[in-house]
Parts: structure tokens; C-alpha cells; sequence
């Protein structure tokens, strides 16, 4: 269906992403391969060109790898930073026009409908495309075509351009695998001796579409451009970036604060906008030596009002060396949460906020992961029934419940010389001599036995209350599958 | 203390100490929710952490667990900062690690208790060792669990 205007898509594939963008960063000479761990084998991610010519391929074992090729330079894969940094490539390749969605975790599709004659026509777009790719390191494969099927089957295999209108002139020569169909339907139609998209294409619809579904035909119309598909571009995620450019350089302490509040000011508002607050913030002061200096602030809670962060900041900016002076300064949140706008209470307490601020100081200096509170968890098992949790990132809870007292002070089991089942009369405890007064117990507790736990490998244990003559209350197990006495805590 | 106050609580203790706190013994005491624990990597941090928490004033007492003595400085400045925040500091300290700044020195000893029910606390012998400001005393104290209150069972018998 002709709708007046002609599509003209771009695909592009890279088909060495991952160790092209570990190479940009850390140039080698020689093969070189990133692995990754699957199902307990490290296996070969992504490899470098020199690399497939010596006869490696993807997915094999690395060490199968090494074997085949000593020389071989190796690192770990990063899927994730691979996807961030295809990311990258898509807000770069806004350049070339408006609509840019992802083709897998290795491609990408540009429709230029419209904006190619900008660059000088298809051709010259194609040329400035490969060249800069080039230049970045990138090995990249480029199709073009009236669709995104068309596109990505000349990306992937045979580079070129399908003429507009003409699809089929150019995607005839090419495997039926550049159809984007599964492999097992691949196979089917090179039995049946359709291998090629000018076979498939000649071939008698209605039999294929019986056995293979609707999918086979499907891809082929897509491809051919007689049913539309769409390209769906990414939402630009809002930047939380705000800077200050200063003619003269400044180096004083309270004019850096002042600059940091005319910036936080600004961040605020849009973070007030997007209705987010910031978690973690990161303030650049450059120096007029082109050298920066980065402040971290770690927030205990998303925050947006710009009076209450200022003066968190102030022991990072009181030890910034200014050195010859700073000439910009950057503030960027660099972690936001959603923060819904609150109704605002009079009698909202103060005290939260100005704890949250201790916190948010102390984590500086800390590490706000090292700020923590208690969370009651529900086991019987004493040394886990309760959760240490990063004040910043926990709510206090409460329902705090334990059948029994328990103690103080609790550590690792310590053991005493005893024999009975009973509580012995007399021991020696960490060098002390204890006589019993008085038990209380026992009360059995038996290790959770769906999680391994070293700790209770000798079995059920039977806690005792002992208080001695000489003062101390403390916490005796006896284990009776494997008979022995242990000290584990002091009460209180 | 904390029950009284109605505030937060902060402790500030170094990370690699083994014995560890159990909050549900501290729930009988007050409520555990309000409690912030502060783990630090040495005892200079612990005592910048404490002395932080000290002077903002919104945790009305602050305990700090403390592995070497203080010298007068670090003790000054401890003192200085509770009396900017309004705080109350209290630093669990070893016997024979003293700290020559403190208002007052407690030594806490628990003692046998064979007349009352062993659902309250240890019977403790606090004795007050050193107080800048007053007599020295010694105080059988035990906590009431069905009265949420601390019972100072017999006064000095000296």
C-alpha cells in the first residue's frame, strides 16, 4: 500500500559491539575476546576480528579458546555497559533524523524518511554514517531499504541499498535467514528447497502459510513493505545536569557554596517538575588547569528542597583543593526516585527530616551502606532473626516480638568443657570460673533445614538461661545430636 | 535513656567487633525502630561519627563503643559538641582504658540475684568511680520488666 510518501529505513548492525567498545577504551594488538559466565562455563561473548580469522567463534568454551589460540587476550563481558553504550550510539544517531528505535541489543534502525536530502541524499548519509563510525572504532554494517525487514536483511547479510520501490530486486539473491525467522523454520525451507526470499517469494502462499503459520508470511510482507512495521524510538529520559560557566575563576569557600546554590536552585525545580527527588548528586568544579573535582553527596532520602542539601555539601566543598581557581561548576543528579508531590502538614515532624540530614552527613564520611537500623525478621533462628538494613534505604518497622528473652550480647558460639544434658554446676568461660545458681529452659530450637547453614551443622540445639554466683546471666546450648556445650550470648 | 527521651537513639560502633547487638533484648527497653547503628571502620571514625551525631542534637543520646582510650582532646571535643547539641554521650569503654575527660565514671558489675524472677534484667552494682560535679556512690540497680522501669533495689550500704 502506497500512502504518498516512500519510507526509506537504515539498519544498522554492529556485529562486534561489545569488545569494539571494551578496544575503544583499551587498544590491543591480536586476538581478543570477552567472556562471559553461562551455566557455570565461561564462554566466549564477543571477539575481535583478528580473532575470527584465526578460527574462534562465539559461544564456544573459552577455554576451548585459549587452547586454539594461546596468544589470546581475554576480559570480562559487560552486557550491561554494552546496552548503555548502544544507547549512547542511538542519541548520537539523532543526528542523521528524528526516529531511531533499537534493533535487538545489537542494532539499531533509523527511519530517514525526509531528513536524508539534509545530509546531502542517501548516499552521502551512508558515506558520513560509515566514516564516522569508522573513526570511532566501529565496525558496523549498514542496510537500507524501504523497510525495516529490507533494511536489516541487507545489514546482516550483503551490505547494500534496496532502491525505493525495488525490495525485491535486492532481497531476492539473499538466504531466507534474512527474514528474521527462527531457525527451525529456516531449516524447513531450505528442505524444502526454498532457499532464497526469491524462491520463498515465488512459492505458493497458502501451503507455506498452512504449515508454518502465519509468521513465515508475515516477515515476508514486512519485508517486501505489503504490511506496515513500526519503529519504535526511545523517550528521552530527563537530564538532571545543570552547570555555571564563571568568566573569572573563584576560589573561595562560600563563593563555591553560593555557586552551588544558584545551580541547586535550578535542579530543584526541575526535579520539583518531574515530580523526582534526588538520591545522589555529583557536583564538578573545574579548574581554570582543565583539572575537575568531583563531590559526591549520598542523600539518606530523595530530596529536592535546595535549603536542606546546601549545607550537606559543605564538608565536601570545605576540602576541595582550589588550586589556580574554578571556572565550572556542574551539578548533576546522578540517582533520582520518584517523589510524588506530599500534602504539607503542619505538625509534620521536624525530627525525621533533621535525622535523615545526620544520616546523609554521617554517610558521607562513612559510607551511608555503614548507617544502618534493625529489621525484625521471621525466624525462630536466634542470629537471624533480624535484618541489618541501610537506615538510608529501610523504613523502621516495628513488630519486634521474641517468645523468650534473649540476650544482649550475642557472638559466635563458644565452647565450654561439659558433658551432661543438664547444665553443668561449674565451667570455665573465656577464662573466668562460673558456678550455676539457677536454669531456666531448655528451649529447643531446630535449624530451618531449607537453608544450608554452617553454623547449625551440629543440629538441634537446647538453650539455656544460666545464671551464675558470680553475676553473669548467659545464653548455654546444648547439642544433642552431637553432645557439647556452647556459650552464645550475655543477657542483659 | 532512650525510653525516657522518646527520641532516636544512635550507637556508633567499629565493624569488626564479633559480638553483635540483639535488638530484640533492646526492645525490652525501648522501641528498637528509633535506634540508628553507625558502623565504622576504626575509632577515629567512630569518635568523628559520634561527635557529629552529638552536636546535631536530634538523637538525644549517643552511645559509642570504643576500643582504645580518648585522649583529653578527642575527649574535649565530645564534651563540647554534646554541650552544643544538648546531648547526652555515653561511651562503653574497657576497664583499663580510661577517659580523663568524663564528668563522671561508672564501673558496672553484675551481681547474683537469687531472690527475683529472671524475666528482669541482671542485677548490676553500678558504682560511680569518678564525678567531677558530686560524691562518688554505688547503686544495685535492676530493670522491672512489668513496670518498664529501672529499680534501684538498695541504696549504698556504705
Amino acid at each position: 500500500m502506497f500512502d504518498g510518501i516512500n519510507r526509506r529505513v537504515v539498519s544498522l548492525w554492529f556485529p562486534r559491539l561489545a569488545s569494539d567498545r571494551v578496544l575503544r577504551a583499551r587498544p590491543v594488538e591480536g586476538p581478543f575476546a570477552l567472556t562471559h559466565q553461562e551455566n557455570n562455563a565461561n564462554r566466549v561473548y564477543c571477539l575481535n576480528a583478528e580473532a575470527e580469522r584465526v578460527g574462534l567463534f562465539r559461544g564456544m568454551p573459552f577455554s576451548d579458546a585459549r587452547a586454539f589460540c594461546p596468544e589470546l587476550l581475554s576480559r570480562p563481558a559487560h552486557p550491561h555497559d554494552d546496552q548503555r553504550f548502544l544507547d549512547i550510539l542511538r542519541r548520537w544517531s539523532l543526528r542523521y533524523c528524528p526516529w531511531v528505535g533499537f534493533e535487538g541489543t545489537d542494532g539499531l534502525t533509523l527511519d530517514i524518511t525526509g531528513s536524508a536530502h539534509l545530509l546531502g541524499g542517501e548516499t552521502a548519509l551512508l558515506r558520513d554514517l560509515r566514516g564516522k563510525l569508522v573513526r570511532a572504532g566501529l565496525s558496523a554494517r549498514i542496510g537500507l531499504g524501504d523497510t525495516r525487514g529490507a533494511a536489516w536483511a541487507l545489514a546482516h547479510f550483503g551490505e547494500g541499498v534496496a532502491e525505493a520501490g525495488r525490495a525485491l530486486e535486492a532481497l531476492a539473491p539473499l538466504p531466507v535467514a534474512a527474514l528474521r525467522l527462527d531457525a527451525e523454520v529456516i531449516v524447513a525451507l531450505q528442505r524444502l528447497g526454498l532457499r532464497t526470499i526469491g524462491q520463498l517469494e515465488e512459492a505458493a502462499r497458502a501451503p507455506l502459510a498452512r504449515r508454518f503459520g502465519p509468521g513465515l508470511m508475515r516477515r515476508l510482507d514486512q519485508a517486501l513493505g505489503r504490511q506496515p512495521e513500526e519503529i519504535s524510538p526511545q523517550k528521552e529520559p530527563p537530564h538532571y545536569g545543570v552547570r555555571i560557566s564563571l568568566p573569572e575563576p573563584i576560589g573561595l569557600e562560600s563563593d563555591v557554596m553560593v555557586g552551588t546554590e544558584r545551580l541547586l536552585t535550578r535542579l530543584c525545580e526541575k526535579l520539583k517538575q518531574q515530580e523526582t527527588g534526588a538520591r545522589v548528586l555529583c557536583l564538578t568544579l573545574r579548574r581554570v588547569d582543565n583539572d575537575a573535582q568531583h563531590l559526591e553527596l549520598r542523600l539518606a532520602r530523595a530530596m529536592r528542597e535546595p535549603s536542606r542539601i546546601l549545607p550537606l555539601f559543605q564538608r565536601g566543598v570545605s576540602e576541595v583543593d582550589a588550586g589556580y581557581g574554578i571556572d565550572q561548576l556542574r551539578l548533576e543528579a546522578t540517582q533520582v526516585e520518584p517523589m510524588p508531590t506530599e500534602q504539607i502538614n503542619y505538625v509534620s515532624s521536624d525530627s525525621a527530616d533533621r535525622l535523615d540530614d545526620l544520616i546523609t552527613r554521617i554517610g558521607t564520611r562513612i559510607g551511608l551502606e555503614n548507617v544502618q537500623r534493625f529489621l525484625p525478621a521471621d525466624t525462630h533462628i536466634p542470629e537471624r532473626s533480624f535484618i541489618i538494613a541501610p537506615a538510608a534505604y529501610s523504613k523502621p518497622t516495628g513488630g519486634w516480638s521474641s517468645p523468650r528473652p534473649r540476650p544482649l550480647l550475642m557472638f559466635r558460639p563458644e565452647a565450654i568443657a561439659a558433658r551432661s544434658s543438664r547444665p553443668p554446676k561449674s565451667f570455665r568461660w573465656r577464662r573466668m570460673a562460673f558456678t550455676t545458681m539457677r536454669t531456666t529452659g531448655p528451649e529447643r530450637i531446630l535449624p530451618e533445614w531449607w537453608l544450608e547453614d554452617e553454623n547449625w551443622r551440629h543440629g538441634m540445639r537446647d538453650y539455656w538461661r544460666v545464671e551464675t554466683h558470680q553475676g553473669h546471666r548467659l545464653w548455654l546450648f546444648y547439642t544433642p545430636q552431637n553432645p557439647g556445650w556452647f556459650v552464645q550470648g550475655v543477657f542483659p | 535513656m532512650v525510653a525516657t527521651s522518646g527520641g532516636y537513639g544512635f550507637w556508633a560502633r567499629e565493624k569488626h567487633q564479633p559480638e553483635a547487638i540483639t535488638p530484640q533484648s533492646l526492645d525490652m527497653f525501648f522501641d528498637v525502630s528509633t535506634l540508628v547503628v553507625a558502623q565504622s571502620q576504626s575509632q577515629t571514625e567512630t569518635l568523628a561519627v559520634a561527635e557529629e551525631a552529638l552536636r546535631d542534637g536530634v538523637c538525644p543520646i549517643v552511645v559509642m563503643q570504643l576500643t582504645a582510650p580518648l585522649t583529653l582532646t578527642e575527649g574535649r571535643r565530645l564534651q563540647l559538641a554534646a554541650q552544643a547539641g544538648g546531648t547526652t554521650g555515653l561511651c562503653l569503654i574497657d576497664e583499663d582504658k580510661p577517659n580523663n575527660t568524663a564528668e563522671t565514671r561508672w564501673h558496672c558489675a553484675p551481681l547474683p540475684d537469687p531472690d527475683n524472677y529472671p524475666e528482669d534484667s541482671t542485677l548490676q552494682r553500678w558504682t560511680l568511680i569518678k564525678n567531677k560535679s558530686g560524691t562518688l556512690g554505688v547503686w544495685d540497680v535492676r530493670w522491672d520488666q512489668s513496670a518498664r522501669r529501672l529499680i534501684v533495689v538498695s541504696a549504698s550500704r556504705e
